[in-house]
């Protein structure tokens, strides 16, 4: 493919007058699985929210599959998890209600679902483990399958691009394999992931490339090994490593985990 | 019957219907935004425009949608830029709206009954120009919401989500608003301005003790409000009470009603749920809990609820969930 799903040049990003996401270029292929890691208030939440277009860009630019962001009207091909504690409102709705949701980019004014949209809610449904709790209202489900409901409303959608903030915050270690293995799936389909995270846990083996943010700016990017290997000795993070680190491979520092720069 | 051969009774009836159906379908995705205050806003707001109508000889229905809608898509754009709470803004509203509803009504020379025919309705005040409008409002306010459920839905459930999915979040937001202000408006001779907001409230709350699922949400709530309203207009006519409060005390009758049932209803549920899956022997299973012991002999057909559990079977007694092992019962 010529054209990368996203493609962010050169984004500043000003909130309350501080400036939070500062010259980020960012390129995300189709097919590529991409993980930003970062610490509180690193601005790796605001650079896909300003990627999705949910906060206005303060200069640089934002394209979504080739087409400028003001101009983007192919929403179906976006899936998106904000980061939620809860997916209920204030009247209850199942979880079928919700997931279905995911299907609105895919449905014109008035139509009824049809038999594809049913079919892709029900395949999304079984691909977070849900589909037994269909019928069931979402207020009633614990904080980690609630989760589990938002990550379906995106899946629901069959998007080309997946935008997840914080997919996994609170949900269990057995079901955050169990997405990790969906995400892998889909990324092999072809759909490109930015999956937005505080740390790599079960997500390390599965994703292409690793962005660390701090202070607004990328301060790595490069593969899972590397990053691995950059940041295995280092907890704090005073000193913006060289991003050109990639050759190394350290197979003794896999699996030390790195640990985001702010506190949890 | 008797009741129905006063025209003014025939016109309350039909006005009450129509207030019955709007009231809670837009109410519905009011509760779901939680932003259940926002036809008070509108209501105190309204008699604002209601007293214009009187100062300036206007039909007041007329003017009070004018002054309603023009007021809640002011609200909303407001909340929608960030330049003001939502709470801030309503209270402004809400004050505002009344002290010069009040006033202007004054300066027209209105009564105080005047003013009370608005406040809390009156079945006589219902004409017959005023039920056509009635009507044609009931009907938009019922199409929107519910011709455009699937999209109003995701913009009260998510307004991110329903960015991202390239929904007009504002213009979805802005038409909540002035569907409500409109559902004001018409509710404004059977229930009245101050209580109008209620009967979008009320029956949603109810309707929400025993439900699992927003479409049936919505279908309740609008059964419950037809029933109330229709019921309210009758009683008050016989008890020769205003009809607004009546409305909405049978309402909350009717939460009340409702509000011990949805509980017994999620009791009934949980115990009769499903096991998550489990492994045999994690600690649940291991935990050998004996519950008290009774004579009675379980088994297919006994009356008792029978729950799947891995490789036995739980059954629901009293409450609570047991099997038999041995000469025993074990509580699961």
């Amino acid at each position: 493919m010529a054209q990368p799903a996203l493609h962010v040049h050169d984004l500043t990003v000003v909130l309350a007058g501080r400036p939070v996401v500062r010259r980020v270029d960012l390129d995300v292929r189709h097919g590529e699985f991409v993980t930003v890691l970062g610490g509180n208030g690193s601005g790796k939440s605001t650079l896909v929210r300003a990627a999705t277009g949910l906060v206005p860009t303060t200069s640089g630019g934002v394209e979504l599959f080739g087409a400028p962001l003001g101009d983007f009207r192919d929403w179906h091909r976006i899936g998106y998890v904000p980061q939620r504690p809860s997916a209920a409102s204030g009247v209850p709705a199942t979880v079928r209600e919700v997931v279905s949701a995911g299907r609105l980019s895919r449905r014109r004014l008035l139509r009824r679902l049809a038999r594809a949209d049913r079919t892709a809610v029900d395949a999304a449904l079984a691909a977070v483990d849900l589909a037994d709790r269909a019928g069931d209202s979402v207020a009633e489900l614990s904080g980690g399958q609630q989760q589990r409901v938002l990550i379906a409303r995106a899946l629901a959608t069959e998007p080309d691009l997946l935008v997840l903030d914080e997919p996994t915050a609170g949900v269990d270690l057995a079901h955050q394999r169990l997405l990790t293995d969906v995400l892998a799936a889909h990324s092999v389909r072809g759909v490109a992931i930015v999956l937005v995270a505080h740390e790599l846990g079960p997500l390390a083996r599965l994703v292409d490339r690793v962005v660390v943010m701090r202070d607004g700016r990328v301060i790595f990017d490069g593969t899972p090994d590397a990053e691995a290997a950059a940041f295995a000795h280092t907890h704090d993070h005073h000193h913006p490593l060289d991003p050109h680190v990639t050759g190394l491979t350290g197979a003794d520092v896999l699996g030390t985990g790195w640990q985001a720069g702010g506190t949890r | 019957m008797s009741l129905l051969s006063y025209d003014f009774m025939q016109r309350a009836l039909v006005a009450a219907l129509l207030t019955g159906l709007a009231a809670p379908a837009i109410g519905t995705y009011l509760v779901q935004k939680r932003l259940a205050l926002l036809g008070d806003g509108i209501g105190h707001l309204a008699l604002t425009g209601v007293a214009l109508g009187l100062l300036t000889g206007q039909a007041p229905l007329l003017t009070a949608v004018v002054v309603a809608v023009a007021g809640a898509t002011l609200i909303e754009v407001l909340r929608l830029r960030g330049k003001a709470n939502g709470d801030v803004a309503l209270a402004l509203f809400f004050y505002g709206g009344i002290a010069a509803g009040v006033l202007l009504t004054g300066l027209a020379g209105g009564s105080a009954a005047t003013l009370t025919s608005y406040l809390f309705g009156a079945l006589t005040t219902v004409s017959d120009a005023d039920l056509v409008l009635v009507a044609v409002l009931a009907v938009l306010v019922l199409g929107m919401s519910l011709g455009l459920a699937p999209q109003l839905f995701a913009v009260c459930q998510d307004e991110e989500h329903a960015r991202v999915s390239g929904l007009r979040v504002d213009v979805y937001s802005v038409a909540i608003s002035v569907l409500a202000a409109v559902t004001v408006t018409l509710a404004m001779r059977t229930v009245g301005l101050l209580l109008v907001s209620a009967l979008m409230v009320v029956p949603v709350a109810a309707a929400q003790q025993v439900t699992r699922a927003f479409r049936a949400t919505l279908a309740l709530a609008m059964v419950l409000g037809v029933a109330a309203s229709t019921s309210g207009v009758l009683a008050s006519f016989y008890a020769d009470t205003a009809p607004g409060p009546t409305i909405v005390l049978v309402a909350l009758a009717g939460f009340a009603t409702a509000s011990p049932l949805g509980g017994l209803l999620r009791l009934r549920r949980r115990t009769r749920a499903p096991f998550e899956d489990e492994d045999r022997t994690d600690a649940a299973a291991l935990v050998h809990e004996l519950t008290e012991q009774h004579p009675h002999q379980h088994g297919e057909g006994c009356g008792h609820v029978a729950v799947e559990h891995g490789d036995h079977v739980d059954y629901v007694h009293d409450g609570h969930r047991h099997v038999p092992h041995d000469d025993h019962y074990d509580e699961h």
